[in-house]
């Protein structure tokens, strides 16, 4: 390894993100690190996210200070081993600085793909694809109570390189019909069968989130093998507990102050909780019909309390391959219920994690799907 | 999700509420243009600067109404149709015209409610533009919100982006009492993201665009864009800023610029209406009366100066607060010792 240079450079999480802030170093300079270990903390729009290092070495170079702004490809750091002589080092740096600026039209990356509006009887459903198909089966996102497809922005990027990947807002979620009907998981289900119809999807590998999870067994319920596999990420309908503080607070609350702690609920990390993240959802709250969307769907699934509708049995009785992914730290919906599933089931349970593991440890998760499904 | 701008934000609230409830209406001189002429042009100004263009064509004749230029009259009627069960909302065009129909405004619609012993409802909008740097000189560039903040029985709204814009007309329209919603003339084109769904931002909360240590920045209107770029630039010399938009004038959410004041001990409030009794004066006194022992340094107001707005574009640029102003505010509350310490 002696005498190679590594440039550290802005992340792309996420497919909307052109410019990222550096919010923290978690390496001092001169520090020694390991590949995949988080060396910095890295603030969107959107969120807040460690982010690992492509390789091992020397931290020999902070180039951007904490609090800098830069474009998705910019120079944040240098590794090299103690060998390489600063003069070397501040060459790369100079060099590196003078063609990324002279290329900047491709530094931010792609585009974030285009929304569609699907039709599905009444509602008009939000879906954003990525990836192509080659020939194999593509991949469906479902998120949760209170979620929208953004929930999968760390992990849409690396499904689809190998996948055609939809995610789209539920009904009553993001950019979605605010109707909800009864609110229930089986009649989401139905609603996601008819949006596969019309996106002309037969089969598809299934990854719920949370209340997601549970519209995904009752998908793979009604549909049997058009589920081709199932990849239930902190799933409701495993156990009956649920936190109704955040299930409240998340209805009530209306205040940047009243609804950062009912958020915080959601992550193992609380400083993954930005003052944009809070916005976006209170400026989803706002608009006409989401309250009583989202109460309506609280009073079905969460009624007294509880988690009012048992899946297990639906999970038992499906054929496919199932995983579940669970936070220990999950202080929405218990990690036990991830414990006396068959045996078939893989489970993996990631320490010092939340409610959304495909956040908080999106690189795990992804790899997870990746030697999942293929 | 896309990008509009505060025109399209404005004209969208007014569809879609207009869609939503068959009771809303329009009135105001131009707000279609063409009405009686001979030209058989219709729909030929949208609103002197097209915010309300292409209403007249989905809603027709009856529900978008061009008014003869008599405010005193179609102000009166507004407010009556109001009382007795329809929602107009009726534009003004410039806020300065409101000379002519103070009445209306001040004597009747606002005080139904509290004459009729609560059994009045008087759902009206009134839209108006304001503010100077339009080159429109004195009669079509003041900025009258502190005048219609004075009266009780009025809200008072003074949108900042065209997210706010939206959200904010939405619940005017919504409000069972008169609303006042004053539109910056020279923000329609400023563009931001804004939700094609129709929502609503509740009155009286203020909205902090960003949060600091140092020094607390009061903004309304398009101030606030220029206290966030001050705080912007303060922020690479290590001067932390809260900027609040209050959003509303009237209710106006003392609970928060009291609360940041605590924190930052240090208050600037940005205004663009005359200096003499404007929200400035208002909330310096709020915080004088309520937070004076969290206080490290004298209050300062940035505000135009006691004179009519000029016509001569170099006179008006200078009259208006700018972000130079506001950020010296803030280097001197932030940067100034009492006696006693010096």
């Amino acid at each position: 390894m002696s005498g190679t240079i590594t440039p550290v450079t802005m992340p792309k999480f996420g497919l909307a993100m052109t410019e990222g802030k550096l919010a923290g170093w978690s390496v001092r300079p001169g520090g020694t690190v390991k590949a995949g270990q988080e060396i910095a903390d890295i603030e969107t729009s959107k969120i807040t996210n460690g982010y690992e290092s492509p390789a091992e070495g020397i931290l020999r170079r902070q180039v951007a200070a904490e609090g800098d702004m830069l474009p998705v490809g910019a120079l944040i750091g240098i590794l090299a081993d103690e060998s390489v002589p600063d003069a070397e080092i501040d060459a790369f740096i100079a060099k590196f600085n003078e063609e990324f600026s002279s290329g900047e039209d491709s530094a931010a990356g792609e585009a974030e793909p285009q929304r569609k509006v699907v039709e599905v009887g009444n509602l008009k459903i939000s879906v954003q694809e990525s990836g192509s198909d080659h020939g194999g089966i593509p991949v469906l996102l479902i998120h949760g109570f209170g979620g929208d497809l953004t929930n999968w922005m760390l992990n849409q990027p690396a499904l689809a390189e190998k996948h055609r990947v939809i995610a789209f807002d539920l009904p009553g979620h993001g950019e979605s019909t605010k109707e909800v009907g009864d609110g229930s998981p089986v009649t989401f289900a139905e609603t996601i069968g008819k949006l596969m119809s019309g996106l002309e999807v037969d089969r598809a590998h299934v990854i719920g989130h949370s209340l997601g999870g549970a519209i995904a067994l009752e998908l793979a319920k009604a549909k049997g093998d058009a589920v081709a596999s199932l990849t239930l990420i902190a799933p409701a309908g495993l156990g009956t507990d649920i936190n109704m503080a955040f299930i409240d607070g998340y209805i009530e609350a209306d205040r940047r102050k009243t609804l950062e702690p009912v958020v915080q609920y959601l992550v193992h990390d609380k400083s993954l909780v930005t003052r944009a993240m809070v916005e976006n959802i209170i400026r989803f709250k706002r608009l006409d019909g989401v309250v009583k969307g989202l109460k309506t769907i609280a009073e079905t699934c969460f009624h007294d309390g509880k988690q009012v509708f048992p899946l297990r049995p639906v999970l038992e009785a499906y054929k496919g391959p199932v995983q579940v992914l669970w936070g220990e730290d999950d202080e929405i919906l218990s990690v036990s219920g991830a414990d006396g599933l068959p045996a078939s089931v893989t489970v993996t349970r990631y320490p010092a994690t939340g409610h959304m593991p495909q956040l908080e440890k999106s690189s795990e998760v992804n790899k997870a799907v990746a030697a999942f499904i293929g | 999700m896309s990008k509009k701008s505060f025109r399209q934000a404005i004209n969208e609230a007014l569809r879609q509420e207009m869609r939503r409830d068959p009771r809303v209406i329009l009135m105001g001189e131009d707000v279609a243009g063409g009405r009686g002429g001979t030209s058989g042009v219709k729909d030929a100004w949208g609103g002197v600067l097209g915010v309300t263009k292409g209403l007249l064509t989905e809603f027709g004749e009856d529900r978008v109404l061009d008014t003869p230029i008599t405010e005193a009259s179609y102000i009166g009627a507004a407010a009556g149709a109001a009382a007795t069960g329809l929602r107009p909302v009726a534009e003004l065009m410039f806020v300065d015209f409101v000379g002519c129909c103070l009445d209306q405004i001040m004597n009747q619609a606002a005080k139904f409610r509290y004459m009729f012993g609560g059994k009045a409802r008087t759902p009206l909008v009134i839209r108006a533009m304001y503010g100077a740097g339009f080159n429109a000189a004195a009669q079509h560039s003041q900025a009258l919100y502190p005048l219609f903040t004075h009266i009780p029985g009025l809200k008072v709204v003074v949108p900042s982006s065209p997210y706010e814009a939206k959200g904010l007309l939405i619940e005017a329209i919504r409000d069972d009492d008169p609303v006042i919603f004053l539109e910056n003339k020279v923000m329609y084109d400023d563009e931001e993201e804004v939700p094609d769904d129709p929502y609503t931002i509740p009155f009286g909360e203020a909205n902090l665009t960003r949060e600091g240590d140092d020094v607390t920045i009061v903004a309304f209107g398009r101030m606030v864009k220029f206290a966030n770029e001050a705080a912007d630039r303060l922020e690479k010399d290590g001067i932390s800023c809260t900027v609040i938009d209050p959003r509303t004038t009237s209710p106006l959410d003392t609970g928060t610029i009291l609360d940041c004041v605590t924190d930052t001990g240090r208050l600037v409030i940005v205004d663009e209406s005359s200096p003499r009794c404007n929200l400035a004066t208002d909330v310096a006194a709020l915080v004088a009366e309520e937070a004076f022992d969290a206080l490290k340094a004298p209050i300062r107001r940035v505000c135009p100066p006691h004179t009519p707005v000029p016509f001569a574009t170099a006179l008006e640029s200078l009259y208006v607060p700018s972000t130079e102003k506001i950020e010296a505010a803030v280097r001197s509350v932030a940067s100034y010792k009492a006696k006693a310490e010096a």
